[in-house]
């Protein structure tokens, strides 16, 4: 805890990832194709944005400025926001939806589960939280891609085609720019790029049991994410998201 | 006149167990094992809790209840603090907890073996109402975030089980 801004930075960006998603999920509010899924994805995104506000809370203590988690939210320009660009992937259709859930959710319970031991105590009590919450994210997401992928020739199609659209955005996943790798130095932060066999390992074996192509390792990867260049869809999630706060700021329910 | 003595943490918990988690109103914030630490200085009292699920919106109520509550008996000064660290889990129920929950028809957590990261197990959850261990699970997220839908298949009744966190 020896550089505030570096802390800052570290944590936004993990609340990032966590609010985008929680967001992007709690658009199938009312929409899901049953009444059992449109509650799971709800308190998904419910628990999504919980961990962020958790996170948020915590980097305004460190950050010193008087900021709230709401300030910076609702405040912040799409350039500001560093989650990754897999979680900002709109919803389409529920395949799309679930493949997205299952990449994450398999790199995020391997992440959350090394943050356990943060020498950070704040970060270290989120992370073991969030990874029991994340195992059941995990345990749905990846049931659902075996329904899917294996289920019927139309679930295939689409399963294999969210696959092979998202898939270019997994790669950004295990990039451990020198900010992550100065901070799991000092024993703060987790390092991604030592996750990417493991991970491999976790997703080629559902994807196969699924009957599911992994797509090809040669395919392009798209990053930028954690730098704020972010896929044109972000701008127009925040756009929804942060619409209310900034006609009226600080206006309360 | 009243005397009015003054207040010790015993009896500021003695206040806190009037005040009830919204989701499961039999339960208090005492019971919930979310109320972490309590501090008077000179009349001004620091309440520290700790949130349970990482979203479960009924924090923003129980912060609101504990301060009004507070206020009503009494006392001036209250500030609230959160923590995180350690994080809270169903472990923290006490045993009265868990029997009232079940009382109240929600089945309490039951603790599942911590196996590998990625499995983990469906639990055999008996029924609050006829304790049946004949149920099934309907849906893995139910009401609130912390809870799962079950069916017993004995009396027919539908229930919640608190999941294990």
């Amino acid at each position: 805890m020896n550089n505030p801004p570096q802390l800052f930075e570290y944590l936004i960006r993990i609340a990032d990832d966590r609010l985008i998603l929680g967001h992007r999920l709690s658009e199938w509010c009312g929409h899901a194709p049953l009444l059992e899924e449109d509650i799971a994805l709800a308190n998904i995104g419910l628990d999504c944005i919980g961990q962020a506000n958790n996170l948020y809370t915590v980097a305004a203590e460190v950050e010193g400025k008087k900021r709230s988690a709401d300030d910076i939210v609702f405040f912040r320009e799409a350039v500001e926001y560093k989650n990754l660009l897999l979680v900002e992937q709109p919803n389409k259709d529920f395949a799309q939806t679930l493949v997205r859930q299952f990449l994450y959710d398999s790199f995020g319970l391997l992440y959350f589960d090394a943050l356990q031991q943060s020498a950070f105590q704040p970060l270290a009590g989120i992370a073991q939280k969030a990874v029991k919450e994340l195992r059941y994210h995990f345990r749905h997401s990846s049931q659902w891609i075996l329904r899917l992928g294996d289920g019927t020739d139309e679930s295939h199609q689409r399963t294999q085609e969210a696959l092979n659209s998202l898939w270019r955005y997994t790669g950004e996943l295990f990039e451990s720019d020198s900010l992550e790798q100065q901070l799991h130095s000092e024993g703060i932060a987790a390092l991604s790029s030592g996750m990417k066999e493991e991970w491999d390992k976790i997703v080629t074996e559902i994807l196969n049991k699924a009957t599911l192509q992994i797509p090809s390792s040669e395919m392009h990867q798209q990053t930028g994410g954690r730098k704020g260049q972010h896929t044109e869809h972000l701008g127009h999630l925040l756009a929804e998201m942060q619409i209310l706060q900034r006609s009226f700021p600080d206006i309360k329910w | 006149m009243v005397e009015t003595k003054p207040h010790t943490t015993e009896s500021i918990r003695e206040i806190l167990s009037s005040v009830l988690d919204p989701e499961i109103p039999v339960l208090s914030v005492i019971d919930m094992g979310i109320i972490r630490e309590i501090g008077i200085d000179e009349g001004k009292v620091t309440v520290t809790i700790t949130p349970t699920y990482s979203g479960c919106p009924a924090m923003h109520v129980i912060e609101e209840s504990i301060r009004s509550t507070l206020l009503e008996n009494g006392i001036d000064s209250v500030t609230l603090k959160t923590t995180f660290s350690p994080a809270w889990t169903t472990d923290w129920l006490s045993d009265t907890a868990k029997k009232k929950m079940n009382e109240y028809g929600i089945a309490p957590p039951v603790q599942i073996p911590h196996s590998a990261l990625l499995q983990i197990e469906i639990p055999k959850v008996p029924c609050p109402y006829c304790h049946s261990s004949e149920t099934q699970l309907k849906s893995e997220f139910g009401s609130t975030a912390c809870k799962a839908y079950y069916f017993c298949i004995s009396c027919h009744q539908p229930f919640e089980f608190f999941k294990p966190l």
